[in-house]
């Protein structure tokens, strides 16, 4: 034993993380790689073009519906124009909100709104990012409709009886974010102080947004 | 131009066609109330078997009594569900909620 002294045993070998080709594919995997080969071998986009989408795709986050949400907080005549009209408040911030129509949906000290697609996983994706694993399951699907605040307890926000519980589920051609109840406390905070306190989660209706001190 | 208004009340449909259908089950046969009118789109159940959707649809926001959809529902008599409905799926409330889609 010399440069080769750690002292694990080669005879039984800890388990190891499978890689990705470990799995076998899917017919939906073999059916989009081959329609990705065919688009790339026709010319009709590039390699470089797939790419690029991916890299936008991946590079949306929660900080965009955040950036939203703290200017409709302090600025009532922006709010208004958020409501009526997703996409183009987002564009007046510089954010490319793509072509999907979206709606805010607005919570308050007597409404909490919380977002499911039942269907499928329907979800702002331009304004949130990509959807976590939880929002596909079937579990959350299935069971925020039918039990909205047994599953928001399960993610830790109690909802007081007298506040309505307001599901919405996007089934069709719109999608939803919703806009927060401002937390008191947070008078005095700008608005990117304001946005920093926004989550992904709060901007799904999963949880709610919480004041500094309690954060 | 939208047959229903915001404030009607209406059914959904209780009809069970095959095929890419985008109302789901737990409404159909249950009443609402139009919340909203969000505009006309292509119908979805058409577009998915490559069909050219027409005439578009009006698309309504429905806003459901959690209690109506639910027998053993146990929040507060004030929470709610809103669903995106187009308009092949409404009934008015008096009309009897189940027979086919057109």
């Amino acid at each position: 034993m010399t440069d080769h002294n750690h002292d694990h045993d080669h005879e039984q070998p800890h388990p190891y993380q499978p890689d990705i080709e470990d799995a076998p594919f899917t017919h939906y995997q073999v059916m989009a790689e081959a329609v990705i080969e065919l688009l790339t071998e026709k010319n009709v986009v590039t390699a470089d073009e797939f790419r690029a989408q991916l890299e936008m795709t991946d590079s949306k986050t929660p900080a965009n519906g955040a950036k939203l949400v703290a200017k409709a907080w302090t600025d009532p005549a922006f709010k208004e124009r958020l409501m009526a009209n997703v996409n183009d408040a987002a564009e007046e911030l510089g954010i490319d909100a793509g072509h999907i129509p979206l709606r805010c949906v607005e919570s308050t000290p007597d409404l909490h709104n919380v977002i499911v697609c039942t269907l499928c996983s329907c979800y702002p994706r331009m304004l949130i990012g990509l959807p976590p694993g939880w929002y596909k399951s079937r579990a959350y699907r299935a069971r925020t409709v039918k039990e909205p605040r047994t599953v928001l307890r399960e993610f830790g926000t109690e909802i007081a009886d007298n506040v309505e519980v307001r599901v919405h589920d996007s089934t069709a051609d719109l999608r939803y974010m919703v806009l927060p109840n401002r937390p008191d406390g947070t008078e005095g905070l700008s608005e990117a102080e304001l946005a920093a306190l926004v989550t992904r989660d709060s901007l799904i209706g999963v949880s709610v947004v919480k004041a500094p001190e309690e954060a | 131009m939208s047959h229903y208004q915001i404030g009607d009340q209406v059914s959904i449909r209780a009809s069970f066609p095959p095929g890419h259908i985008r109302t789901p089950t737990f409404i159909r046969g249950k009443s609402g109330v139009i919340e909203s009118i969000q505009g006309t789109y292509k119908n979805p159940e058409e577009l998915a078997y490559g069909r050219p959707g027409t005439p578009a649809q009006t698309l309504y926001r429905v806003r459901f009594r959690q209690s109506d959809l639910w027998a053993d529902y146990s929040g507060p008599e004030h929470d709610t569900a809103v669903v995106d409905i187009y308009e092949h799926w409404l009934a008015p409330l008096s009309a009897a909620p189940y027979g086919d889609t057109p």
